[in-house]
This record gives structure tokens, sequence and C-alpha cells, in this order.
């Protein structure tokens, strides 16, 4: 997994529970390092040690941390360069969604060895959509439920949102997607010009 | 004009940076996006020429002028501040009577959409500009990413250097090395004899071809240095061309002379580099762990360097033991290493 994503999961344990907690983490998982390094590639099985070590150390579901990673991601003041790349994607909530077909392009176009799981949007009717996840590890499904909640707020869109339960045999996960208004609240605004601290 | 009011619609759906002018250079029509680079300013019915400065490929101020030029690709600047850089091209049709430009900001773009607090909107659907600022501040994230893991893997590397024990350049020991090792020696009370060394003219090597030459010497020396000692004994480059040895075991004053002679006798075959060949040779000075009851290391490393000063002193490519009556503070003015070299012995 590529270190983009494990530092993803360091920054959120250590800048939502604090550092001492994510030290623990780290032990637990076996690691024999503090810090994964953002432009490394590290094995697939240490993240998913350190996910098992989150929920433990955390009390909380491997689900529930994935989906808070995902929220982690758009809303933290640490990670804004990480919003501002995705609200690129569109003017306004439903450009977004359709723009998440191409994420893994957009993804692989900054960085070039960063594979981000497939992704495809679904359009039932104008308000409802489902997003299906292809990728090797499970999981990516909740990350993605907690990205899209929180880019709802960023664009001020009011959403509901669910991840459908798969059969671990098959390889992908469904999040459904009801929007209910896209201009709901304010939102935060979105300034191209804008650099990212 | 046959359907101006779709040619407008047209132009200002694909291209809204774009302007249409009369026969005279006046406006008659601007697209949304280039009328946000001027607000508050009124453009249609005056002279495209009092807004925009025609810079290249000449500086023209007449409509006939600009038109000759249908086609090719202009520079522009904007007048008033900010004086924004842009680019167009120019198409003209009916006689002339009608021209479009349709501008972009080229390289400007960055400043420009923070100038002007352009959006996407302000953009044609199929403009790239919004990809490319995506793409500005995606790498600029990574290349941030990738700068600080530079940082942190050279500190590693500076903080490995000085934990190791090796001499890069040579493969020998250093001086940490040296340290450690006479420590743990004599500590064990182990039987040694302690050598210092010098190159000379080795400077004028250095001098003379270059320091690749030098270092080329130095790696040569080393391996003279390993070969002519055992796998117990051990060799350390503690400066610039200044080694150490320890040679395990107690050593009588003639084998003293013999070693040494072997290794001068070594050093000073022309060293070939590059087409030239290095003469260097070298002075030795020995001491003995038996010259005291319990040396300390910085006693020996002290006697075998005034060994190696009164080794100089007497004509270089030579060898001294430490006798107790050499003096063990070096005169500063006269360091060895330091004056003019005396010629090479033949």
């Amino acid at each position: 997994m590529h270190g983009l994503m494990n530092r993803a999961i360091q920054s959120f344990v250590r800048d939502t529970y604090g550092r001492d907690r994510w030290v623990e983490v780290t032990r637990l998982a076996g690691l024999d390092f503090i810090n994964f390094e953002a432009m490394l590639q590290y094995d697939d099985a240490l993240t998913d040690a350190v996910l098992d070590a989150c929920a433990q150390v955390l009390g909380v579901p491997r689900e529930t941390i994935l989906e808070d990673i995902g929220t982690y991601l758009v809303s933290h003041p640490n990670v804004e360069a990480l919003r501002r790349l995705l609200r690129f994607g569109g003017e306004t909530f439903v450009e977004f969604l359709h723009s998440l077909d191409e994420l893994p392009d957009r993804a692989r176009l900054a960085v070039e060895d960063l594979r981000l799981p497939g992704m495809e949007l679904r359009e039932h009717s104008l308000n409802r959509f489902s997003l299906v996840c292809r990728g090797s590890q499970p999981g990516f499904g909740h990350v993605m439920m907690g990205v899209l909640r929180a880019l709802a707020d960023d664009y001020g869109a009011l959403v509901f949102l669910e991840c459908r339960d798969q059969p671990s045999d098959q390889p992908f996960e469904t999040v459904d997607i009801t929007l209910f208004e896209s201009a709901f609240a304010e939102g935060r605004s979105f300034d191209l010009g804008a650099v990212a601290g | 004009m046959s359907h101006p009011h779709e040619l407008y619609e047209l132009l200002d759906l694909f291209c809204p940076m774009h302007v249409v002018l009369d026969h005279e250079g006046r406006v008659l029509h601007a697209g949304d996006t280039l009328r946000k680079l001027l607000p508050g300013t009124a453009l249609v019915g005056y002279s495209f020429f009092d807004q925009f400065e025609i810079l290249r490929p000449r500086a023209f101020t007449s409509m006939t002028a600009l038109r000759a030029e249908a086609g090719k690709r202009l520079r522009l600047r904007k007048q008033g501040t900010p004086r924004t850089i842009l680019k167009g091209v120019l198409y003209s049709f009916e006689n002339g009577r009608i021209s479009v430009i349709n501008l972009s900001f080229g390289f400007s773009v960055l400043d420009a959409v923070r100038d002007y607090a352009l959006t996407s909107a302000d953009f044609a659907a199929t403009d790239l500009t919004i990809e490319m600022l995506y793409l500005v501040e995606a790498k600029s994230a990574a290349m941030e990413a990738s700068r600080k893991l530079n940082l942190r893997l050279q500190g590693a590397k500076i903080a490995a250097e000085e934990q190791a024990f090796t001499d890069t350049l040579t493969g020998l020991k250093n001086r940490r090395a040296l340290d450690t090792i006479l420590a743990r020696w004599l500590q064990a009370g182990r039987a040694l004899t302690l050598v210092q060394m010098d190159l000379d003219f080795f400077k004028s090597v250095n001098d003379r071809l270059g320091h690749a030459a030098g270092d080329h010497v130095l790696q040569t020396v080393a391996r003279i240095l390993v070969e002519e000692t055992r796998d117990e004994d051990c060799v350390a480059r503690v400066g610039g061309d200044e080694f150490v040895l320890l040679l395990a075991g107690r050593m009588a004053p003639e084998k003293m002379a013999s070693f040494a002679a072997r290794l001068i006798s070594r050093i000073e075959a022309p060293i070939p580099f590059k087409g030239e060949a290095c003469r260097i040779s070298t002075s030795l000075g020995f001491t003995r762990s038996s010259v005291a009851d319990d040396p300390s290391a910085e006693d020996l490393l002290e006697q075998a360097d005034a060994a190696l000063y009164a080794a100089k002193r007497q004509g270089r490519a030579q060898h001294k033991v430490y006798a107790p009556k050499m003096s063990l503070v070096l005169p500063q003015e006269n360091k060895p290493s330091g004056g003019p070299a005396p010629p090479l012995p033949p």
C-alpha cells in the first residue's frame, strides 16, 4: 500500500487521538518504526495490521475507523491540500460525483505510483446514485463514505449515504448516495487561486 | 454580418475570453471572462487598443496592421494594474469588417486566477486550465512530500556516516574506528606497535593533477597498506594523507626497519593516473606499547607522531622509532606537512 495511504491513517490517529495512541498502534501492529514515509511503498499486510491495531487501541470497529479517516481527509485543516485537490473535481456536488470515475487517474497524475481502487458512479435517477469501488483490499468503500459525507458538507449539499454490505467473496463495495438538496447550506468556499497551507 | 447573435453566443460558450472588433478596432462584443479582467471598464464601443497593448510580433496600434497578422500568435499586455500578459490569435472576415481575437493567459494563468478571482465557470468546458491548476497544486504537494523525505534521508545518511567506522574513500578504518580498536587493545593489555605515517609530496600531486588524482593515490596507498599488513593488524586513514597502523604483537627494531623500507619502496613506485605518473613517498614514525608500563592511547599516538616528525626532519622517505629524548611537542611553524617539500630523492 502506498505510503500516502498509510500516512493518512497515521495522521488521522495522531491528529484525532494524539501521538501516544499512534505509538501504541505501531507497537501493537509490530512496526519497527513510528512514522510512515508518504513517498515510499509498504507491504499491504502492514496496513492491514495497522488498521486492526487501530480498532483494538481505539475500541472502535474497523469500518468506523475507515469512514472516520475519509471524513478526516476532507475536513481536517492539516490535510487542507487534499480537500482542495478533490474540489477541483467539480463546481457542484453532483459534478464532483461524476468526477469520481476519473479519481484514480487524477491521483496517478499527481503521484505516479499511487494506485487508488477503481471507482464507477452509477446514476439511478436525478438524485439517486451508487458508487462501486473495486479494490484489492476491502474497506475502501467505507473510506469513500467518509469522504463523500465530508465533501457533501463542503459543497453545502444534503445527502444520505449507506455502505451496502457485500458478500465477502465479492471484490467490490457499493456506497448508495441519495441527494436531498444540492444547495442545502452555504458550504465552504473554494478559491481556485488560493494556495493550501 | 448575417447572424451576429448566434456568433456571439457560440463565442461566449467556446471562448469566454474573446473580443469581436469592427474594422477600426472598436469592440462590438466581449466574452464574460475577458470582461472580468477589466471590472468597471466599458469595453463595447471603445477601441480595443485603449485597453490592450500589442507586444508581438510587433507593437501595432492600427487595425489594418493587426489584421495582417491574422492566424499568427500574438502577445498582448492588458493596460492598468495588474498588467497581465496574454496571448491571442485573430481571425478576420467579411472583408476585414469583423475581426475576432481569442485570448488566453499562457504562463500568467496562476497569477491571473488569483488576481481576478476566477472560478472554473470562467473557463470553457473544454479548457484544460482547471486540470492544469489541479496538476500544479498536486505536483507541488507531492514535491513537498518528496522534499521532506529527501531531507530526512539526508539527515539519516549524515548520522550513519558519523557512526560508521569506515573511511568511504579508501575503505580503511577511520579515526573513530582506530580510537575504539586502540582503546580495546590497550585495555586487554595486548602488545602492539603503533605507526604514524603520512605521505610526502602528496600536496603537489593534488595541486598539479587535481583531487581525482589525489584520491587515486590515496586508494593505491591504502591497497599497499592492506597488502603489507596482516588480518589482525588495523589500518586507518585519520586525515587527508595521514594513516595510523596498529601492528599486533612485539616487533624488533630490525623488523620495523624492513617493514618501513618495504612500504617506502612500494609507495615510491610511480602511480599512473590518466597518462601521468604520480610520484610520492612516505615517512613513518614507530612506537611500541612496551615503552611504558601502562601507556595511554594519547601517549602512543603522540610518541609515534614525534617519531614521524623526526623522520621528516631527517629528509623524508625515512622511518624513526620513538625514543624518550624526542620532543613530544611539535613546533607549530615547522609542521612537516606544511613547508615546501624538498626534492624527491632520485
